[in-house]
């Protein structure tokens, strides 16, 4: 049935002009769109409209209960930004992504030089630091909330060999242990990740440049700081780029362990957006203000971050 | 020499694999501890399956979340395969008004974030007769895949040689049948790619089910971190292990099958930047 639709219909009645450039047969605008559409479709229906719509719940007096009920700008941001818990969450969302981001980068690279010659020995370790990659940070989250329990987990009777309490130690039960507890499970998490990210980063470095180095007399810290380090900056970029994105965003992992106390000590941006419509406030029109600040928060960044990306690699 | 040089490289030997068992410890602890006696949980004394077995019958019971968690992973893969294959070809090998600005559209969806989108889907889904449906979230999902699902199938089919489908219109196939017949097989480790990154995410998503979903509709993730919010005071820690390990273990295996496929799809995400 396809097989004949290719030929002009009309080629019999009207000569057409003799244009048989290369695809112009059968790769015609229409059919073109014609195999765009089902993305073209998802696309308006499940991304632009949404985001018209947030603009616009944004800007109405909207509860989850009684639903919308009229334009109130700016109320729902000045209320947002008044809200006891923005500037903390802010606050703490931004420690946080700076602690992920270098603890992940400086990992991510540590093991990525560590397996980056291959051999049998390196492929496993390479898988064994690339597994918990493949679980679901929900899954991550919840098994790491057993580890860390006091009346399952052989964290708190590990921290008591070391003198640290009595095998009772609730780690995510204080504002300190809840935030590194948080960044262990992110950092078993994404290092494997990061790993592979500047482990195709190190292997794009030609093996000439190293060998000259060595000609010249480098020792392996120089050679680290003046050809592995500059060649490896793009990856590093988007390495950075990608964790601060992602830890800016964070929410699985502290509303799974944390919740965001204890007395919302981890509360993070995102974690609020989620209070506000569905919790404390049932506020959709809050929550809608909240996420288009999130949002216009992220473009900004990311913007900074490529152009700073971009014009590393030509320094 | 060589002892030297295996000498040498004992402490390297001792660092790697010391943090190779950190990062598989705690895997197998929750493995193990999900099979272990402990109190408070089904699995009181000896080894067994006591916790599975309080998973199976827990409220709507393990097999219909396993089968919503099944659901929301078919129609996310199935619909970003679907979408990435057409549109990638039609990225790579049509030109039309507005094409440009459709896959500059598909790329800012990287730029929004979930929690941007599911605000506003929490009512909108409901307006289109989503509400609440295990199919919503799936297409949901489909979306966040599309820009590293189209940016994949579109070099994937520029790397086919045209003369490879010329031939194929030559002789007398449409453009459908070249695709179905010639690109598709050439295409075939990008499409393992994509389908592999769709079932992760999609099987793994937490945040999406949270904002659309809840009671019978729930999938695996969600039930289980449900389970252990609802139960106040006692946590039931046996059966959320044995729930981690029932939703690990497909993961994992499609993993260690699938690594090449994994691997490369991080390359070619990588080198995009």
């Amino acid at each position: 049935m396809t097989t004949v639709t290719t030929r002009p219909p009309d080629a019999g009645t009207a000569p057409p002009p003799p244009r048989r450039r290369r695809g112009n047969r059968s790769h015609g605008p229409l059919l073109g769109w014609l195999y765009a559409s089902p993305t073209a479709v998802l696309v308006a229906v499940l991304f632009v409209v949404p985001l018209v719509l947030v603009v616009i719940m944004s800007a109405s007096d909207w509860s989850l209960l009684a639903g919308n009920d009229g334009t109130n700008f700016p109320a729902n941001y000045t209320e947002v930004l008044a809200h006891r818990m923005f500037w903390p969450s802010v606050v703490f969302t931004l420690k946080y992504t700076v602690i992920a981001t270098v603890l992940l980068i400086g990992l991510g690279l540590g093991l990525a030089l560590l397996v980056q010659e291959s051999s049998r020995w390196s492929g496993v370790l390479r898988t064994s630091f690339l597994l918990p990659t493949a679980l679901g940070l929900a899954s991550a989250s919840l098994l790491f909330y057993a580890l860390y329990s006091p009346q399952v987990g052989p964290i708190s009777d590990f921290l008591a060999r070391f003198g640290i309490g009595n095998g009772s130690v609730n780690v995510l039960g204080t504002a300190d242990g809840a935030l590194w507890g948080t960044v262990i499970l992110i950092v078993w998490r994404f290092a494997g990740f990061y790993m592979l990210l500047l482990l195709v980063g190190l292997q794009g470095i030609g093996q000439e440049v190293y060998e000259s180095a060595r000609m010249d007399g480098a020792n392996t810290w120089q050679v680290f700081r003046k050809i592995t380090l500059p060649l490896l900056k793009p990856s590093l970029a988007l390495a950075t780029i990608l964790c601060v994105t992602g830890s800016l965003l964070a929410f699985d992992q502290f509303y799974i362990l944390t919740k965001g106390g204890p007395d919302g000590s981890t509360m993070t941006v995102v974690q609020l957006v989620y209070n506000l419509a569905f919790e404390s406030k049932r506020d959709l029109g809050m929550a809608a203000a909240l996420s288009v600040l999130v949002l216009l928060a992220l473009v900004v960044i990311n913007v900074v971050q490529l152009k700073a990306l971009r014009r590393s690699p030509d320094e | 020499m060589k002892n030297v040089r295996v000498l040498g490289r004992t402490p390297y030997w001792v660092l790697t694999g010391g943090l190779a068992i950190l990062f598989l410890y705690p895997m197998i602890w929750t493995a193990v501890s999900s099979v272990s006696p402990q109190p408070g949980s089904a699995q009181v004394d000896g080894f067994g399956l006591g916790n599975y077995e309080t998973l199976l019958h827990y409220q709507a019971g393990l097999g219909h979340y396993l089968a919503n968690s099944l659901v929301i992973t078919l129609v996310a893969v199935v619909t970003t395969l679907v979408a990435a294959t057409f549109g990638g070809y039609a990225f790579a090998r049509f030109r039309f008004p507005g094409k440009d600005a459709l896959f500059l559209l598909v790329l800012s969806i990287l730029m929004v974030p979930y929690a941007t989108l599911l605000v506003p889907l929490v009512i909108w889904l409901k307006d289109i007769g989503l509400n609440n449906s295990l199919v919503g979230v799936g297409l949901v999902l489909a979306v966040f895949q599309l820009p590293f699902a189209m940016f994949m199938m579109r070099i994937s089919f520029e790397s086919v040689p045209r003369e490879m489908e010329e031939a194929a219109l030559v002789d007398g196939c449409g453009s459908f049948g070249a695709l179905r017949r010639v690109l598709l097989p050439a295409v075939k480790p990008g499409l393992i790619t994509i389908g592999l990154f769709a079932f992760l995410a999609a099987w793994n998503d937490f945040m999406v089910p949270l904002y659309l979903v809840g009671g019978e509709n729930q999938p695996l993730p969600l039930a289980l971190v449900n389970m252990r919010q609802q139960v106040m005071g006692v946590i039931d820690y046996g059966a959320t292990q044995a729930g981690v390990v029932v939703l690990t273990i497909p993961c994992i295996l499609l993993f260690l099958v699938l690594q090449r496929h994994y691997v490369n799809g991080f390359m070619s995400g990588a080198l995009k930047g």
